[in-house]
């Protein structure tokens, strides 16, 4: 259990910069979610914190050590930093048992029930130690992995999207095992990811990475509410955004007057409102936008709905319960629960333009996004 | 590729991310590349030296001396016998392989065991049975039954796996737009079989070339049993630089030739997928008649050189003829100087592939490929031309090394890298770096690294290419004809002199050890390391 340390991090491949100055706290025994699109360079830092990888500039601190920082570069094996790969990374050619004790030493490692009471830490039963690695599936692998990372009793863990590879119903129940297996042995722990879902639900804070820089740390429900950009906002989760004016801590826009959860200057602003906080309403309400229902996608539990407002110059979408959903063409009246974002315009924004390249990213990550990212880098 | 490798893991591909792959601006350490270095030069040395002696001839010499008729002789002599044998090769190998792997043919499991077992057999031991069969056969033609039947599994092999890696859907989707077999096979197959066939004929080409042992008891003249000849007469000097220099550039041709074709082939293969298994072509009233082709095959290529070789271990009494009767203390230390040397062998070009296979998997530059070219340009180096250049080498400038034992292990180090390298390349690339990495991450030194994973991980390959490097240093007969100390005799040349002197009788014993031991090594690495020992053929 250590408290982590960062601060002005940089790392470039070539000529391409990785990480441009990444300043980061982690407490001790908190788990940290990193959230990133491909290629924002997550995984080298991770690989910076394990030492695998040297930094230009910058400083690591675990601890109070100093483990990378100028004219000093502490060997991976000397730092006490678990490791968890994308695959696991488990060693084919030993048991399970033999995989989880492999970070121990001689005496500890011939001592049959370490290695069983490590599994069952994860969640696993004793009776896999025998078994060979491939004999798991992908998800049991991911465990035994965290185990083998856990028992040398490392002053910080690293999981480097541990659960990418794994198919949706076995993520949850392994999400599930990783985080308590985590909060059972108190050890900090930094978890990167591209998945915005699984970063704000098993992070204490999360940490968005964007182009090499933080853009923000926070506790997830801060993150989501009240992300630092506009960019941010549309990255983590789905974000309406639309032209109007701060006064004194209220917005003015196409959706009326919408409270502020922050202060922020009087003038030409862009209002934030996540879809779900928008209220379709069959009955004229006072405050209420009228709107005209366009399209309807329907997901089962839930619903989203563009409607467009003000005559058809302004469209939005809408999060309601699947129970709620609209037909298309129906008249209906827009409300906001709860206070939105604003943030101050620099220039006019087009709503119908381009993407901005977070929110591409975004569109691109998950399995296939990755993919496609490595294959080009393999071509190069 | 290989299925578990003996090791009982699931093969998994390994997708390296832009980082995974490497830090590209890391360094390695220095004694790896010191080390691959060493390697590298010592595979340029006897390149170099023969270059540069065949240098020191003028001009006008040099055209004076290339321009004659014997080198003409030669010329014809060697580049017919190459393309003939291409084409032999290539005909009989193609055939086998489609005939094993997609017709009824009966016995196909025993006939493709049997189709690939001639490379287990030297081929101047195919030659000593041949000739000791007919005298008829020291011409053309007996040169090119001997190359053939040794060197057609070159062809029979790539294209056997190029073959069960079509996907049959292609095949199918020509015979629906109205092609039949015949032109669904030469429409269809025959070009995805192309790079595997033409790789597989640049390789019999260039072991054509290489050849030594084999032609010489034919006594058909080649650039190898020149420069033998001249060195035998004391007429090796520039003149015969010059010659070798010659059958370098030819051998360097198929070389490099082979090389771009492996690149394309591999290319070609990338995603392949799981498919099906093709459906048989039924050979309908060719069945039998197909059958003892085959039977014919298997006994041209196997039966005379194992028959010829049992026929003369029970012919005791014209053993007369023989410089020195074979005993059984002689047949003994023949045995151990072979196994010996072949162990020396094996353990050094491991040596020098280590650090090379090391490098080029996990620091990938331009440089380390550079290197490891160089390393490969030695399987393009006959062996006649590393031995003369390391004789003249070290009765000039390292006296104390000439004849020793340690100059004929370097050679055969030099020889059989090639081998070596693709082994511990092959199973080195299999073990994911992110392997390495856990075992730091846990507190693993990088010496306690290579214990307790890269070496349990790695020793099935590389125990495969030890092995064959072994088969072939204890089988090897030119360089270690010309580069022994004196007084050490190893079973291959007891059987080039007994057979030189028609004492076929007396040769049969170290002929029959010599195949004991390459078929026992054959069947360890068929047996014990399973795909592993063929990583090309995946």
């Amino acid at each position: 259990m250590a408290d982590l340390r960062i601060a002005g991090l940089t790392k470039s491949f070539g000529a391409a910069p990785i990480l441009r100055g990444v300043d980061l706290v982690a407490p001790s025994g908190a788990l940290l979610a990193v959230l990133g699109a491909s290629g924002s360079g997550k995984t080298t830092l991770l690989r910076l914190l394990s030492g695998f990888e040297r930094a230009e500039s910058g400083a690591i601190e675990i601890d109070g050590q100093l483990v990378a920082g100028p004219r000093v570069h502490i060997a991976p094996e000397k730092r006490r930093v678990g490791y968890v790969a994308q695959e696991g990374s488990l060693f084919p050619h030993l048991s399970v048992a033999a995989n989880v004790v492999f970070g121990l030493a001689h005496a500890q490692r011939r001592d049959r029930f370490k290695a069983e009471s490590l599994l069952e830490s994860v969640g696993l039963p004793a009776s896999y130690a025998s078994r060979a690695p491939h004999e798991l599936s992908g998800g049991e692998q991911q465990r035994v992995a965290l185990a083998r990372a856990l028992a040398p009793a490392p002053r910080l863990v690293l999981l480097d999207e541990p659960f990418s590879a794994l198919d949706a119903s076995l993520r949850i129940e392994t999400r599930q095992a990783v985080a308590s297996a985590l909060a059972a042995a108190g050890t900090t722990a930094l978890l990167v990811t591209h998945d915005q879902s699984e970063a704000l639900s098993m992070g204490q804070q999360v940490a968005v990475l964007r182009d090499g820089v933080l853009a923000q740390i926070a506790a997830p429900q801060i993150l989501y509410r009240q992300p630092v950009d506009a960019d941010l906002a549309q990255f983590v989760g789905e974000a309406v955004l639309l032209p109007g004016v701060a006064t004194g801590g209220v917005a003015t826009s196409a959706l009326g007057r919408l409270p502020l959860a922050l202060a922020t200057p009087d003038g030409a602003v862009e209002v934030m409102v996540r879809p779900e906080q928008i209220r379709l309403e069959s009955q004229i309400n006072i405050g209420a936008a009228q709107a005209q229902v366009l399209a309807v996608t329907y997901f089962g539990q839930d619903a989203s709905v563009l409607v467009s407002l003000e005559g058809g110059a302004t469209r939005v979408t809408a999060r309601v319960a699947g129970h709620n959903a609209p037909q298309p063409g129906a008249e209906v009246w827009l409300s906001v629960e709860g206070v939105a974002m604003a943030y101050p315009r620099i220039r006019p924004r087009v709503e119908t333009g381009e993407p901005t390249a977070l929110a591409k990213a975004k569109s691109r990550s998950g399995p296939d996004g990755e993919f496609t990212q490595h294959v080009k880098e393999e071509q190069i | 590729m290989s299925e578990a490798a003996g090791i009982g893991i699931a093969p998994r591909v390994w997708e390296p991310g832009p980082q995974a792959r490497g830090d590209r601006t890391a360094r390695p350490p220095a004694f790896l590349i010191g080390a691959a270095l060493f390697a590298a030069a010592l595979v340029l040395l006897p390149i170099l030296f023969t270059i540069v002696q065949a240098a020191s001839v003028s001009m006008g010499d040099a055209v004076e001396l290339l321009v004659r008729p014997l080198v003409g002789r030669l010329l014809v002599n060697t580049i017919g016998l190459v393309a003939a044998a291409s084409i032999t090769c290539a005909v009989i190998g193609t055939a086998a392989a489609w005939l094993v792997e997609r017709t009824d043919l009966p016995g196909r499991k025993v006939w493709a065991v049997l189709a690939a077992a001639p490379l287990a057999i030297p081929p101047f031991i195919s030659s000593y049975a041949w000739v000791s069969l007919s005298n008829g056969l020291q011409d053309f033609g007996g040169a090119l039954l001997v190359v053939t039947s040794a060197y057609y599994p070159l062809v029979y092999l790539p294209v056997a796996a190029a073959l069960r890696g079509l996907d049959p859907a292609l095949e199918e989707t020509a015979r629906s737009l109205g092609q039949g077999p015949w032109r669904c096979f030469v429409r269809v197959v025959m070009p995805q079989l192309r790079l595997a066939l033409l790789g597989g004929m640049l390789l019999v080409a260039l072991d054509t070339l290489i050849e030594f042992g084999a032609f010489a008891l034919l006594r058909f003249h080649t650039f190898t049993t020149e420069l033998y000849a001249q060195y035998r007469t004391g007429l090796d000097g520039p003149e015969s630089s010059l010659l070798a220099v010659v059958l370098i550039v030819l051998c360097l041709v198929c070389l490099f030739a082979e090389l771009k074709v492996r690149g394309h082939a591999r290319y070609a293969r990338v995603g392949s997928g799981a498919r099906r298994v093709a459906r048989l072509s039924r050979l309908g009233r060719a069945r039998w008649p197909t059958f003892l082709a085959f039977v014919a095959l298997i006994g041209a290529t196997l039966g005379v050189p194992l028959g010829m070789v049992g026929y003369w271990l029970l012919q005791h009494a014209q053993a007369a003829t023989a410089p020195s009767a074979p005993s059984l203390p002689l047949l003994f230390n023949a045995t151990i100087a072979s196994i010996g040397y072949g162990l020396a062998g094996a353990t050094a070009a491991l040596m020098l592939a280590a650090p090379l296979g090391y490098l080029t998997t996990r620091y990938p530059s331009r440089w380390v490929v550079l290197l490891e070219r160089i390393a490969y340009l030695a399987q393009g180096v006959p062996g006649i031309v590393v031995a003369l250049a390391f004789i003249s080498l070290t009765v000039q400038t390292m006296r104390p090394l000439y004849q020793s034992a340690a100059l004929l292990v370097i050679a055969y180090a030099i020889l059989f890298l090639p081998f070596a390298l693709v082994s511990v390349r092959a199973a080195l690339a299999q073990v994911p770096r992110g392997l390495e990495e856990a075992a730091r991450s846990l507190g693993l030194g990088p010496i306690e690294v290579a214990g307790r994973v890269l070496a349990p991980l790695t020793g099935p390959g590389i125990g495969a290419g030890a092995t064959l490097v072994f088969v072939f240093v204890a089988t090897e007969l030119t360089a270690t004809l010309l580069l022994a100390p004196i007084g050490t005799r190893t079973l291959a040349t007891e059987v080039w002199a007994n057979t030189s002197s028609l004492a076929f009788a007396a040769a049969a014993p170290y002929a029959a050890l010599m195949l004991l031991i390459s078929l026992l090594s054959t069947w360890l690495l068929a047996h014990r390391f399973g795909a592993a020992a063929f990583p090309g053929q995946g």
